[in-house]
């Protein structure tokens, strides 16, 4: 039975849910959601955005060389993100304040080594023969692959990386935005950092499998701008990140259901156009705000401009 | 580098009080310390304590190591000899009960964090855990309540009312230092620890934190060190100052210590201490860096 869009919603997503595929790819979009929105919300805030990307990237040679090997992607994802996030937390401190490990803002390092890693991954898709039409997949996402199987690990990696999350919450949060004052008043700084490094590695491998290796930053990092563009207090942006990512998942599942394209680009034409939205919204707030308060936005201007 | 630093010890003036035998257990206290930064020996033989209820300023040129000392006294950087306790600890036991005031550049413009939450973080920030606000309203009230009226009693402290609610990053920088100060207040320290806290505020900010820190100080009996560049504003209420230059410190009353004598002895050139119609002090000739400064601080 081909399915085809009506007008009737509730009909779309009675046919959609009767493919058992589209119910694990549901499940696991939504597992997926919640940890990249949460997780990704944080990177924000750290300025970790390339660690993330690369941490993505490095997956795909990760699957790649886990079909290779007639293994399940899962674990090439997982394992190859992990690793990368072991090295990234083992470099040595960089010296520069926001920077992570020696990786700060070295975008030559990174550069390198996504290249590296790119070239690896298209080199264990050669070696596997007659593959090349999963190259899509890993590379942009799919939701017919999705197993149950697939889904439990999703699960089983999702769960603890959240329980960490709540549990490193506020000194993580301390640790982000004032790293030298959360070490004085105890807070390992660095630990949290590695500890973090490794949470995101689980949530860029997690959304590698349902976005692909090159759209993760539809998930991890766009609705988390988003949420940051919205609202400056903490427990409402990262809420808000979560729901944007969830509703983009959905969303882009669903069309992607209906629609030959992938979707890793459903996704982020939904969150992109969020993006689009919250930045208009934000630059017409501010500019109400600055009417409303004209005496102090110009005294701040002026502190801003003298010298100390 | 000419000389031993050792030489440069100036007999500790020790403190200001007139009888030994009343004086409460010393806030902080270091025997003959030195420290070691990347193979370089910052400083050395620096003795010096801070007592309860003392206001202390810290002074020297741009490198001398003030933020180091402080570092020290924190326990985030070891030192190599000599003695150091904190309230009644040794260094990082009990930093609990310190407020920090870290040296800072300011806030990225686009950190969108509100000043409430950062200052907020002050008072639990190192706890495990993640707060959910309407979690902690409804299982915790009346910690809910305490923590909330506290927050707002030390921003209103510090006077930051107005901006406490907007993104950090898009708060002046004197704005900020404002709510950092707010953050290292709301714990009630026994013991203040503040690093160039008047630093890019304006004059007025300057001589209204000056004195706030001052009531703090003298109402709630904790010790306050400061770093300082310029000590002017500050000078009415200090009970000593600590000179650190050159590897070394010398520590006393301010009239003591601020006198061409003895930093000329503490610089080893030429150095002039004048003092202006309305008691303001100028020094002149200071040298900018100790002699073995490897380039920029920062
Ligand atoms: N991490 C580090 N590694 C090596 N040397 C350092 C390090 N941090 C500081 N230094 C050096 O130690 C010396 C003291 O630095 P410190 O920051 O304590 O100076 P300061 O007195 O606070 O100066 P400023 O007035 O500029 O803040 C300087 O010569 C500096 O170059
Ligand atoms: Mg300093």
């Amino acid at each position: 039975m081909q399915p085809h869009l009506s007008w009737d919603l509730v009909e779309d997503v009675r046919q959609m849910l009767a493919f058992p595929f589209m119910v694990n790819a549901l499940r696991a979009g939504t597992l997926v959601a919640v940890v990249a929105g949460a997780i990704g919300w944080v990177m924000v805030l750290r300025r970790q955005s390339f660690a993330g990307h690369t941490l993505a990237v490095v997956g795909f040679p990760g699957a790649a060389a886990a079909i290779w090997l007639g293994v399940a992607t899962g674990w090439g994802y997982y394992g190859a993100c992990i690793a990368s996030a072991l090295v990234i937390a083992a470099l040595p401190p960089s010296a520069r304040r926001g920077g992570l490990g020696g990786f700060g803002e070295e975008s030559a390092v990174i550069g390198t080594v996504q290249a590296f890693a790119l070239a690896c991954g298209f080199l264990f898709v050669s070696l596997y023969h007659g593959f090349l039409s999963g190259l899509t997949n890993l590379l942009f996402g799919t939701i017919s692959g999705v197993t149950g199987t697939q889904v439990q690990v999703l699960l089983l990696a999702a769960l603890p990386c959240l329980v960490v999350l709540a549990v490193l919450g506020r000194p993580l949060l301390f640790a982000s935005i004032d790293p030298d004052l959360a070490g004085a008043r105890g807070v390992p700084v660095r630990l949290v950092g590695a500890l973090f490094l490794l949470m995101l590695a689980v949530a860029a491998a997690g959304t590698s499998q349902i976005t692909g290796s090159l759209l993760v930053f539809a998930l991890l990092v766009t609705p988390a701008a988003t949420a940051h563009r919205l609202t400056a207090r903490p427990a409402l942006g990262v809420g808000l990140s979560v729901g944007f990512a969830l509703v983009a998942s959905w969303v882009g599942m669903t069309v992607a259901f209906y629609s030959p394209y992938p979707i890793g680009f459903w996704v982020t034409t939904v969150t992109f156009a969020g993006y689009l939205l919250a930045t208009g919204w934000r630059l017409a707030a501010d500019r109400v705000g600055q009417r409303r308060r004209p005496g102090s936005a110009v005294a701040s201007a002026a502190a801003r401009g003298m010298p100390a | 580098m000419s000389g031993n630093p050792g030489q440069l010890r100036v007999d500790a003036v020790g403190p200001v009080s007139d009888s030994a035998a009343a004086l409460p257990a010393p806030a902080v206290e270091l025997t003959d310390v030195a420290a070691r930064l990347g193979g370089h020996r910052v400083f050395s033989y620096v003795t010096l304590t801070v007592r309860p209820g003392e206001f202390v300023a810290l002074l020297g040129p741009n490198g001398a190591g003030k933020s180091t000392l402080l570092k020290v006294i924190l326990g985030l950087v070891g030192h190599t000899t000599g003695t150091v306790t904190v309230l009644g600890a040794p260094a990082g036991r009990r930093n609990r009960a310190i407020g920090y005031l870290p040296q800072r550049h300011a806030f990225d413009a686009d950190t969108r964090i509100r000043g409430i939450d950062i200052v907020r973080l002050g008072l639990d920030g190192h706890r495990w855990g993640t707060p959910v606000p309407l979690l902690s309203r409804l299982l915790r009230p009346a910690h809910h309540r305490q923590a909330g009226q506290r927050l707002a009693e030390v921003i209103d402290l510090v006077g930051a009312g107005a901006y406490a609610r907007r993104p950090i990053g898009q708060c002046s920088g004197g704005e900020q230092q404002r709510l950092l100060i707010a953050q290292a207040l709301i714990r009630r320290p026994e013991l203040l620890i503040l690093d160039e806290p008047l630093d890019s505020l304006d004059v007025p900010s300057q001589a209204g934190i000056s004195a706030l820190i001052q009531d703090i100080c003298r109402t709630q009996r904790v010790a306050v060190l400061m770093v300082a560049h310029d000590v002017n504003p500050i000078l009415p209420y200090l009970d000593q100052v600590i000179y650190l230059a050159r590897g070394g410190a010398v520590m006393g009353r301010p009239a003591e210590v601020i006198t061409s004598d003895t930093l000329t002895t503490l610089y080893g050139t030429p150095v002039d201490v004048l003092r202006d119609r309305a008691g303001r002090l100028v020094v002149v000739g200071q040298p900018d860096a100790p002699a073995h400064h490897p380039g920029p601080s920062r």
